[in-house]
């Protein structure tokens, strides 16, 4: 789960480590009432789940009132596109003000899951406010990356070899950080950058915190901060129902069960000259409510042509599988064709409900035969 | 022969009186697995399917005075960790999570404690391993599998179970099928495995299907170039996949400019390794590898 900047500085707060002070808005009258307790120059901030806003537009300095004005109105309800929201575009309907501050040095530092060596890794560098991969890339020296043992915690040793290679005692905001990766069970928080200032010492300019998924269950005050405005509305609705849903852009939809043979399935569909319209995984259950969901979610998508169900049953039966499809795409008035496959017990049976069901089903028995019925459609 | 597993096996399950537990229990006896008991909180002196239940993995070795080969874990995710960690200090040697949602951080604790007691982990979040006509254990169709030469060794489940069907479907079997789970954390890892298949006599040609996300695929082609004289074949699945989404698999997700299925195919390809374009040609493309030799 990924939360806003203003979200992760609420965090950052908790955790001991400075933030500059600042407000949310959501309408330039609300914001202009709260302005007097921020001063100038402050910065404004688009809040949408995305980095490199800044280069996007969606960050300004103001140095005065009118220039607060422009820029918060031209912030507000802007639709941001950044590198990092590829092809889609985010309205912007939360601000951020905050303070101006008198930079001295700029830093990164960042700590995530370290997959090679199964450990948690904190990364620094001098040159923070930049795109650190391309620091790494091109100037490597500039970073240090530090793995840290889960149960031994960090040591004083690592804290040296950071503070020396960004030049500053940061260790205190590497602890309170660490502690707010731990125990928030995060699986990123960044601060790109954090500065140095002559006046207030060590703070967070920026901040992006995205949680484990898997861990939320502990953190019940976490939930709150999900914000459903910054997700696909269709990928929302199928999580409910414990769909693993991913809206594409092209136009064959697909329900597999399984994530390998979902990816495996889009891949397919690629390979026949079409374009998958969704990454769908109904999971190993794959009941008729599951099922009857999903097909609601799939038609939704207006771009959707055709759909391909791709069901690798194993345990489950295919009959009751066929019975599922037949009922949902009977109660849906389903129009468009529907190939499927399906493969585990009883799967004859399967095919025969499907083929006596008065729907146009295309029925396929392997991967090949999926194949032509896409190159057929 | 086999790897990891066999008919000698002696396994248990934690969990073994939750819904999925003892449906897998029944599906694995069936098969032949040598299941000697299981566990459930507070079901101790229950029996199922004729076999006891115990409180924990410790009552269980102490009052049938057996040390299990193998343990199935089927307990809910937050359960997961301390099962994992009580079968180890029990003594198991080998351990199989088929529990999906385990936090990452939970996992780098357990593999430290693994690694001090010498216990392997398969998994979690997989469908575990089956040594064909010897030991099932996990939650993989048995009547797809076939004994034969084949070592498969997948991040994926339902994917697995495809490339082991379209081999079955042409007269082709499998010696042993690992599912390592699609994690960013997870016990046993693709070199792990190859190294096994290297050393199994009944194990000819070895089929490693991977997905994009991490670069588990790439440390595997490294190793394969230098260690593996068996033949190779590969698929990896999500080239199809866009940048910065997660497919299911807390796993499968290409960030900045690493993991995606363009760069695995070309390490594997780098080394020797055939990869197959389509997920349909897994079958054939190993046939043909066989008759070629």
């Amino acid at each position: 789960m990924k939360i806003h900047e203003y979200q992760a500085k609420q965090l950052f707060k908790e955790f001991n480590i400075a933030v500059p002070k600042g407000f949310l808005a959501d309408g330039y009258d609300e914001a202009l009432k709260n302005i007097k307790d921020i001063g100038f120059p402050c910065v404004v901030k688009a809040q949408v789940h995305s980095g490199a806003r800044g280069k996007a537009g969606g960050i300004k300095l103001a140095r005065d009132i009118s220039e607060f004005e422009t820029h918060f109105n031209n912030i507000l309800g802007m639709e941001l596109k950044s590198i990092q929201t590829g092809d889609e575009t985010k309205i912007v309907r939360k601000i951020w003000v905050e303070q101006g501050v008198n930079i001295d040095k700029e830093l990164y530092l960042a700590i995530t899951v370290n997959r090679n060596t199964e450990k948690i890794v904190i990364i620094a560098s001098p040159s923070g406010g930049m795109d650190i991969e391309e620091v790494a890339e091109k100037s490597p020296e500039k970073i240090i990356k530090e793995d840290i043992d889960i149960i031994d915690g960090i040591t004083a040793d690592s804290l040296a070899k950071i503070n020396a290679c960004v030049g500053f005692d940061i260790s205190a905001a590497v602890c309170n950080l660490y502690n707010l990766f731990v125990q928030k069970d995060c699986s990123l928080v960044e601060i790109n950058p954090l500065v140095i200032t002559k006046e207030a010492g060590v703070i967070a300019i920026d901040g992006k915190i995205n949680f484990d998924d898997n861990a939320l269950y502990k953190h019940s005050e976490l939930l709150e901060l999900r914000d459903l405005d910054e997700e696909n509305p269709l990928e929302v609705e199928a999580s409910k129902f414990n769909l693993n849903y991913i809206k594409l852009d092209g136009t064959i939809a697909c329900m597999v069960n399984g994530a390998g043979l979902a990816m495996a399935t889009m891949d397919l569909i690629k390979l026949s000259g079409k374009s998958p319209a969704n990454f769908l995984d109904v999971g190993g259950g794959a009941s008729k409510e599951n099922i009857e969901n999903a097909f609601r979610i799939l038609l939704s998508d207006e771009n959707v042509e055709a759909i391909l169900i791709n069901i690798f049953g194993g345990i489950l039966r295919c009959d009751i599988l066929a019975k599922g499809v037949k009922d949902a795409a009977q109660a849906l008035d389903i129009k468009i064709p529907i190939i499927v496959r399906l493969e585990g017990t009883n799967k004859e049976k399967g095919a025969e409900i499907l083929s006596n069901s008065g729907l146009k089903f295309f029925v396929a028995h392997n991967l090949d035969e999926i194949s032509k019925a896409l190159g057929e459609l | 022969m086999a790897i990891f597993v066999n008919k000698n096996s002696k396994v248990i399950v934690q969990g073994i009186t939750g819904s999925q537990g003892a449906f897998h229990t029944e599906k694995c006896l069936e098969y032949g697995t040598q299941i000697i008991g299981g566990t459930s909180p507070n079901k101790e002196g229950q029996e199922i399917f004729g076999l006891r239940v115990f409180n924990t993995v410790g009552n269980l070795v102490t009052k049938l005075g057996v040390v299990p080969d193998v343990s199935m874990i089927f307990v809910p995710p937050k359960f997961a960790k301390n099962a994992i960690i009580e079968a180890a200090d029990a003594g198991v040697g080998l351990v199989v999570c088929i529990t999906e949602g385990i936090p990452v951080l939970e996992m780098m604790e357990v593999k430290k404690h693994l690694a001090q007691k010498g216990t392997r982990l398969i998994g979690p979040n997989c469908p575990g391993i089956i040594s064909s006509e010897e030991c099932k254990i996990g939650i993989m169709p048995a009547h797809i599998h076939k004994k034969g030469p084949v070592g498969i060794i997948s991040r994926s489940g339902t994917l697995t179970y495809e490339a082991v069907y379209q081999l079955t479907q042409l007269g082709i079997g499998q010696s042993t099928c690992i599912g390592i789970g699609g994690d960013p954390i997870i016990g046993t890892n693709f070199i792990d495995c190859l190294k096994e298949f290297e050393k199994d006599p009944e194990t000819k040609v070895i089929c490693l299907v991977g997905e994009i996300g991490g670069d588990a695929e790439e440390q595997a082609a490294e190793f394969i170039k230098d260690n593996i004289t068996k033949p190779v074949v590969s698929f990896i699945a999500g080239v199809s996949a866009p940048k910065g989404k997660r497919m299911g698999h807390a796993g499968a997700i290409i960030s900045g400019k690493k993991g995606s299925a363009q760069d695995k195919i070309k390490a594997l390809q780098d080394v020797g390794i055939t990869v197959c374009t389509s997920p349909s040609e897994i079958g054939i493309t190993i046939s043909k590898v066989i008759s070629s030799k």
